[in-house]
């Protein structure tokens, strides 16, 4: 049994009072581990709430620094983090926010050679990346190692999220491979409204919650999508495919693969 | 004539039509950023010009999205 503080108790309170958190749900909370991948647009409002949250330990991937550039939305970084390394950066808020947590944090990219590694010292996964070639290691590491995962993608006005718990569709079961590289417009011709981060990260932090507490309905098998633009949501059901080449009946993957990665960089 | 529906909106649309033809009629800019579901299956990309839409077929465009951190 955690042992609260009375400090605690009124910190946690607001969950402490849901009937489906509580004092035991509060306790999950505080012993569970979660990994953040990227430490921006997504990341940033996942870490934040994560960490206001209690969530005991939290992991922290990104090999870059702050840009004045990221700013516009990614609210964990002030103007005075630019040229930090974003981990950093972000491990400073979160403790900040709630000195109970543990922030580990990793300044390196995520690839073929440690992505099983970093996962498997934690019980959810959070894609907050930018790219696709990470977004399908992600996904393989976790189908892999049997890890629960929240997949995240924002584009424009627009957002798309859904969860993955071992034995439901995974990202290869809707998207086989990733797109060729000349077909993704490059971020600086794409653009984001910076409050759509706010938008999915928020359900992605939400959905770590709910599978730590182990409440309510997770996004598996289905795939959420939003426009901004109309304020529409939309849920598409999915199901596992069995000639998903990593989770189907005869998976043709058997090791984790490094993309090539589509130039996205802005010119300066 | 017949009905469909696409991404959850009823669309009228004329038969026979495969589905590489209703990426066509739907606009989409990018072909090869989307991915397809007949009535929640997953159908290959070289399946695109063989399978043929039936009257109350629902089809699911999904699209990568890529954005996050950057």
């Amino acid at each position: 049994m955690y042992d609260f503080t009375e400090q605690q108790i009124e910190r946690y309170s607001r969950h402490i009072l849901l009937q489906d958190v509580g004092v035991e749900g509060q306790e999950k909370i505080l012993n569970a581990k979660v990994l953040v991948i990227g430490a921006g647009g997504l990341g940033a409002p996942v870490s934040l709430y994560l960490a206001a949250a209690g969530v005991g330990t939290i992991g922290i991937v990104d090999a870059d620094v702050v840009d004045l550039s990221n700013l516009q939305r990614q609210v964990i970084h002030f103007t005075n983090d630019v040229g930090k390394a974003k981990v950093e950066s972000a491990k400073e808020k979160m403790l900040a926010i709630n000195p109970d947590v543990k922030v580990e944090t990793y300044h390196t990219y995520l690839d073929s050679s440690n992505a099983l590694d970093i996962i498997s010292n934690y019980d959810f996964i959070i894609d907050g990346t930018d790219n696709f070639p990470v977004k399908f290691l992600i996904n393989d590491a976790c189908v892999m190692a049997g890890k629960p995962f929240s997949h995240g993608g924002i584009l424009r006005f627009t957002g798309q999220t859904f969860t993955h718990l071992p034995g439901t569709a995974c990202y290869r079961c809707m998207f086989k491979e990733p797109p060729p590289p000349g077909a993704v417009p490059t971020c600086s011709q794409a653009g984001v409204l910076g409050a759509i981060a706010g938008m999915l990260g928020t359900i992605q932090a939400a959905e770590a919650l709910k599978y730590i507490i182990g409440i309510g309905e997770l996004l598996t098998n289905r795939l959420l999508t939003f426009d901004a633009k109309t304020m529409k949501f939309h849920t598409i059901n999915t199901r596992k495919t069995d000639r998903c080449p990593i989770c189907g009946t005869h998976p043709t993957i058997d090791h984790l693969i490094d993309y090539e990665q589509a130039a996205c960089e802005l010119k300066k | 004539m017949a009905q469909i529906k696409v991404n959850g909106e009823i669309q009228v649309v004329e038969l026979p039509l495969n589905v590489s033809e209703l990426i066509k009629l739907n606009n989409v800019e990018q072909p090869e950023m989307v991915s397809v579901q007949v009535n929640e299956e997953f159908v290959d990309r070289d399946e695109w010009n063989s399978i043929q839409l039936k009257e109350n077929d629902e089809v699911d465009f999904l699209y990568f999205m890529g954005g996050g951190a950057i």
